[in-house]
């Protein structure tokens, strides 16, 4: 098992720059996740830590030893594509061992070695089974076997769950967490799905346009993003942006939108009058008759125990999670209540959020 | 149903076999002017087939079709009064969003006079928010831009009913929840009558004046969206509706004397199992794994050998392996076929 640490790494295509200047370490054991849009960089990252691709300029440690100019095969580190593609012609045994047949490990050891494999993955009745006879879930329980029978120091999985249809992605998501705690190898996955990212990493890295935004908790990331972007990125609904002027100035407890005064975290961080932004998450908001801050309702979508509410108001649309239990009627006027504990402020020119009692240090771990 | 009278769309025992296949068997459903129906379920269900026995592009086996009180059973598919959005938007790439909108006019068929043509078109576009792309040609423009006009060029006409197959399903997940909210918003500015299909879950709840679940050819239920997520007639309604899905317990597992006769197994909604103290007696489970979602946790959970999942605040304490009180606040009970049990203790 190991720890991986990328520094200042950074990788260019010609004029392009994939990935610009990043920094982070993965400590063993940990669940890591490299979260962002198509084209953020996060495969590229990946691609280097596995040697499938040269840096431009930084350096990768496996374990403290600089690794990044190894090739691939010299890593000890097992790459998980989509984890459809097993042999047709060989059985589930077979196709799990075969790593280690290239290896030229003994047959007796080898045998051990799947069977071990076989039984973390609960898949030892199906030894003998053609691959061609087996359900989606057990073909992809194979497909990890075959990554996972060398016992490589960590796993990287670019998107193995993108094709799948949503349901069995969520059974898939709970399977690959069940199988973390019982192996706790170092894992480092790739996607662009938020649930995924947020339902099985231990710590989340947001990337955006080959930087990285921030890095931290699930939990860290949804409560304090470090930006619009990330802010953005993470919940569904994602948070709401109420787009205002002002100036800030360090120990204000309050802003002023119009004439609304809104109660915020206590503010860290002074800024001269510009665009900013407060966001609020959905499950943040109330409908309250006395609240300065008001809009009509545009729609209301039902949910089973909640509803999504759609507000337009002269700051924007803003969507509030309520209790279905609520009526709420298209096109009726209502005030917007904010818990204020939960309020991030941001400045709208940069993106990036603004100090506060409660969104403190917020940066790149 | 005294209702019929204002059904734009009446299905009466309609039955459609392919060779070895009940596609359809024995569906009876009526659409009433102005309502959104979503007929929900997996793909193989029979929701398309239904669609196409509307359209006249199939013939049932079994069992008759009227719209607007004709009955259009034998009738060819271009005499029906019927628009159709398809899941693969299907535009013309070299006419400018304007002449796609306007093509299902210009039929020679329909003979629309062109000032008419534009009003309407104008509209349409106002609707969908397209109005500044008239000019555009249809190949430059987004997915979700598209799909609008698509789903526009259906809306330019006045048919009876709408129909919808996964019309947003191509779409990323962002522009999704968009277009759900407009398409919502059209269908009560327009007054239009829709029959929708859909394997998501979330469509059918959000858009639906009522929705139909559908599995192996056969209409299991139809409700409202409440109806069908707080009343499911069956396990397998009960568990098509509500994410993460329903829990079910055997009706041995749980210490409760006052369950209706015949209850085989139990159905907890998430949000209806509730950690209490863990030395309330009844229902202990052990906490499995906690998964972050941001707004909630989802707190999986094993009592007797069987997994839950529970809903908590992401900031309460909670650990692997620690051991909880379980409530259960709104039990349904079911019988050894699946059934619902009416609830008769309370």
């Amino acid at each position: 098992m190991a720890q991986i640490r990328v520094e200042n790494l950074r990788k260019s295509f010609d004029l392009f720059t994939a990935v610009q200047d990043s920094n982070f370490t993965i400590e063993d054991g940990t669940f890591f996740a490299l979260l962002g849009p198509s084209g953020c960089g996060k495969t590229t990252t990946l691609r280097m830590i596995a040697g499938l691709e040269l840096p431009t300029d930084g350096r990768i440690l496996l374990d403290g030893e600089d690794v990044t100019f190894r090739r691939a095969a010299e890593r000890d580190i097992a790459f998980v594509f989509q984890l459809f593609a097993l042999y047709p012609h060989m059985n589930v045994e077979q196709n799990i061992g075969f790593p280690l047949k290239c290896q030229g490990m003994p047959r007796r050891q080898a045998r051990e070695r799947i069977l071990e494999t076989a039984r973390l993955l609960r898949i030892e009745h199906l030894l003998s089974s053609k691959t061609s006879k087996l359900s989606g879930g057990d073909r992809q329980r194979v497909a990890l076997g075959r990554a996972m029978v060398r016992r490589p120091k960590a796993f990287l999985m670019d998107e193995p769950l993108g094709a799948l249809d949503a349901e069995f992605r969520q059974l898939m998501c709970g399977e690959l967490r069940d199988l973390h705690e019982r192996i706790s190898a170092t894992t480092v996955y790739v996607t662009h799905d938020q649930h995924e990212a947020m339902s099985m990493a231990d710590r989340i890295v947001v990337m955006n346009a080959g930087r990285i935004e921030q890095i931290g908790s699930p939990q860290e990331i949804y409560d304090r993003p470090a930006s619009m972007f990330v802010a953005d990125f993470i919940g569904s609904p994602p948070m709401n942006f109420l787009h205002f002027e002002g100036s800030l100035h360090a120990g204000d407890r309050a802003i002023k939108i119009r004439n609304a005064s809104i109660v915020v975290p206590e503010i860290q961080e002074a800024r001269a009058g510009g665009p900013l932004v407060l966001g609020v998450r959905p499950e943040h908001i109330q409908f309250s008759d006395t609240a300065p801050v008001r809009g009509r309702v545009f729609g209301a979508e039902y949910l089973g125990t909640t509803q999504i509410v759609t507000v337009d108001t002269e700051q924007g649309q803003v969507k509030a999670r309520l209790p279905s239990s609520m009526s709420v009627r298209v096109g009726e006027t209502v005030g917007l209540a904010f818990r204020s504990d939960s309020l991030a402020l941001f400045d709208a020119q940069t993106g990036s959020a603004i100090r506060t009692a409660s969104h403190g240090s917020v940066g790149h771990g | 149903m005294g209702a019929s009278a204002m059904a734009s769309v009446v299905l009466r025992h309609v039955s459609k076999r392919f060779g070895p296949v009940e596609a359809v068997r024995d569906l009876s459903l009526a659409i009433n002017d102005g309502e959104f129906v979503v007929l929900l379920g997996p793909s193989g269900a029979g929701k398309t087939t239904t669609l196409r026995l509307i359209t006249g592009l199939e013939r049932p086996d079994a069992g008759s079709v009227s719209i607007n009180g004709r009955d259009v059973t034998r009738d060819p598919p271009g005499t029906r009064d019927i628009a159709f959005v398809f899941q693969q938007y299907s535009l013309y790439p070299h006419l400018t969003v304007y002449d796609n909108l306007a093509f299902p006019l210009r039929s020679p068929a329909r003979r629309v006079p062109e000032e008419a043509i534009r009003k309407r078109v104008q509209k349409t576009a106002e609707l969908l928010h397209i109005a500044s792309k008239l000019g555009n040609r249809a190949t430059r423009l987004s997915g979700g831009e598209m799909q609008r006009v698509a789903i526009g060029r259906a809306l330019v006409r006045d048919p009876s009913i709408y129909l919808m197959d996964e019309p947003l399903s191509s779409l990323d997940a962002k522009l999704r929840a968009e277009l759900r909210l407009e398409l919502k918003r059209i269908q009560v500015e327009l007054g239009a009558t829709i029959l929708y299909v859909t394997h998501d879950q979330v469509e059918a709840m959000t858009m639906a004046t009522r929705i139909g679940v559908i599995r192996d050819g056969e209409l299991l239920q139809l409700g409202t969206p409440r109806e069908i997520y707080e009343n499911p007639s069956d396990r397998y309604v009960a568990s098509r509706l509500g994410t993460p899905q329903i829990n079910f317990l055997p009706a041995g597992l749980i210490p409760e004397a006052a369950m209706p006769v015949g209850t085989d197994s139990i159905g907890i909604r998430t949000e209806h199992l509730q950690i209490a103290a863990a030395n309330g007696g009844g229902i202990v489970g052990r906490v499995h794994r906690i998964e972050h979602l941001g707004d909630q946790n989802h707190v999986h959970l094993e009592y007797q050998g069987q997994m839950l999942v529970t809903l908590a605040d992401p900031h309460q304490p909670l650990q692997a392996g620690q051991d909880v009180g379980l409530q259960l606040i709104h039990p349904l009970y079911f019988d050894a076929t699946g059934r619902r049990i009416a609830d008769t203790v309370h």
